[in-house]
């Protein structure tokens, strides 16, 4: 392991502990909603890492289909699979704060709905990943990955003109309309923390992947040299 | 080679073969009216507010029948090395493409059409709203589910799991296009509102996701 990268591992981990007690204990309690507004704090940055996630993943595969560089491909495999895994923490998280607030666990509205379909897209994303066969893998990938990105702005329009149609009663109390300033500083510190642990993942992801390509290579090599024999 | 001669020949030469097998559509219609009945034990399918669902049960059924036909797309050119001999020829990939695409659009209007009378009757549907919108929704969401389809198909016939793997990837693309058809035709049958904005929104799908599908085809097609 590269020294530079276990020192950005170690100023995380720092930063995660700062950024939590930031959140639990430093920032005040929510005057109607009580502790469980905190989840805030890990809920939107969750959703900040996952959003800039998929759009690396978008990125790396339009980079992989023009240039057929497979460290691409990597980091296009690796953005999506954090990605997945921090979507997931807004969906799981996302309900917990709503069940008390709002009273429900669930509700189609707008954003959520498209959280969700945002998560399905790239869940098949890597299902055909791991289900496609040899080196035909990246290509395949990176053109699913195409198709869901531009599908994402479409599934927000339509599901926004469906849902204002038939409004939900359960909607209103918005937590952005005037954050306390120490609640502020605790979210932005958390953002941080964060954005470094996704770059973290992301980082450790792309270079295991990297190694794997590497090992399949030689593999091929190997095969190729064999037959000459 | 130019686009249209070779997608017009392999367009006539795909529904050749289809009039003489007749295997998809007789799939098609088979499974499409197995549907129709297994819903009719989930609900009382004459009840008055049946109209307010019938909008998603149609589009349901005939999604899953889509895809019975789109699965098939690809696997007889796959026999005999066709696909293979098809990357060496100087054909433009998205003459071979388009040609399939309007072929599974056939076949899946061709069901439609045979298959709307059936919900008519079994459910004893009638229209508020003009028919016509319920024709222009149909041929802008079957293009819809179509062209991605078909695009879908070719990306899942070279995974492990053929069969499988095209609804789970084709799905939750077309989650704002079964929206779409799935409430703008409720809207027409209820005849409560215009379904103006969702006409736009298929179009729209279909006019992105075509040009999509045409930008990625041949990397698709000559992917190693």
């Amino acid at each position: 392991m590269k020294p530079l990268y276990l020192a950005f591992i170690v100023l995380t981990l720092a930063l995660l502990g700062f950024s939590t007690y930031q959140a639990l204990v430093v920032a005040p309690t929510e005057q109607t909603m009580g502790d469980v507004q905190r989840i805030f704090y890990y809920h939107v940055p969750s959703a900040w890492v996952a959003g800039v996630c998929f759009f690396v993943n978008f990125l790396a595969s339009a980079y992989y289909l023009w240039k057929k560089s497979l460290d691409a491909d990597a980091l296009a495999a690796a953005s999506a699979e954090v990605g997945v895994v921090f979507c997931t923490i807004v969906l799981i998280t996302g309900p917990i704060w709503a069940r008390p607030v709002w009273g429900i666990w669930w509700t189609w509205d707008a954003r959520l709905t498209t959280t969700l379909v945002l998560w399905l897209i790239y869940v098949s994303y890597l299902v055909l990943r791991r289900f496609a066969a040899g080196s035909q893998t990246q290509t395949l990938a990176a053109a699913l990955a195409i198709f869901g990105f531009v599908d994402v702005p479409i599934v927000y329009m339509s599901i926004r003109w469906f849902r204002t149609q038939h409004p939900s009663p359960v909607m209103g109390g918005g937590e952005n309309s005037g954050l306390d300033p120490v609640m502020l500083h605790a979210f932005l510190w958390n953002l941080l923390a964060f954005t470094c642990i996704g770059i973290c993942l992301i980082v450790a992801r792309y270079r295991l992947q990297r190694m794997e390509n590497r090992v399949e290579a030689a593999h091929a090599n190997l095969a190729l040299e064999g037959g000459a024999r | 080679m130019s686009l249209g001669p070779v997608t017009i020949s392999t367009l006539v030469k795909d529904l050749r073969m289809e009039w003489r097998s007749k295997d998809a559509i007789n799939s098609m219609l088979f499974f499409a009216l197995l549907v129709v009945v297994i819903f009719s034990f989930a609900f009382n399918p004459t009840a008055e507010e049946s109209r307010q669902i019938a909008g998603g049960l149609v589009w349901v059924a005939f999604l899953f029948a889509a895809v019975v036909a789109l699965n098939q797309t690809w696997a007889r050119e796959l026999r005999n090395q066709v696909l293979d001999a098809y990357r060496v020829s100087p054909a433009p990939a998205n003459a071979l493409f388009l040609a399939k695409v309007i072929g599974n659009f056939l076949f899946v209007v061709i069901l439609e059409a045979l298959m709307a009378p059936l919900f008519v009757v079994f459910y004893q549907l009638r229209s508020v709203g003009p028919v016509w919108q319920l024709v222009a929704v149909a041929l802008l969401g079957t293009w819809a589910l179509v062209v991605n389809g078909t695009f879908f198909a070719a990306l899942s016939i070279r995974t492990r799991s053929r069969e499988i793997m095209l609804p789970l990837i084709l799905f939750p693309i077309s989650i704002p296009a079964l929206l779409a058809m799935v409430d703008a035709t409720t809207t027409i049958l209820t005849g409560d509102g215009t379904p103006d904005f969702w006409l736009k929104m298929l179009l729209v799908y279909d006019v992105v996701f075509t040009l999509v599908c045409l930008l990625l085809f041949e990397t698709v097609l000559n992917a190693e």
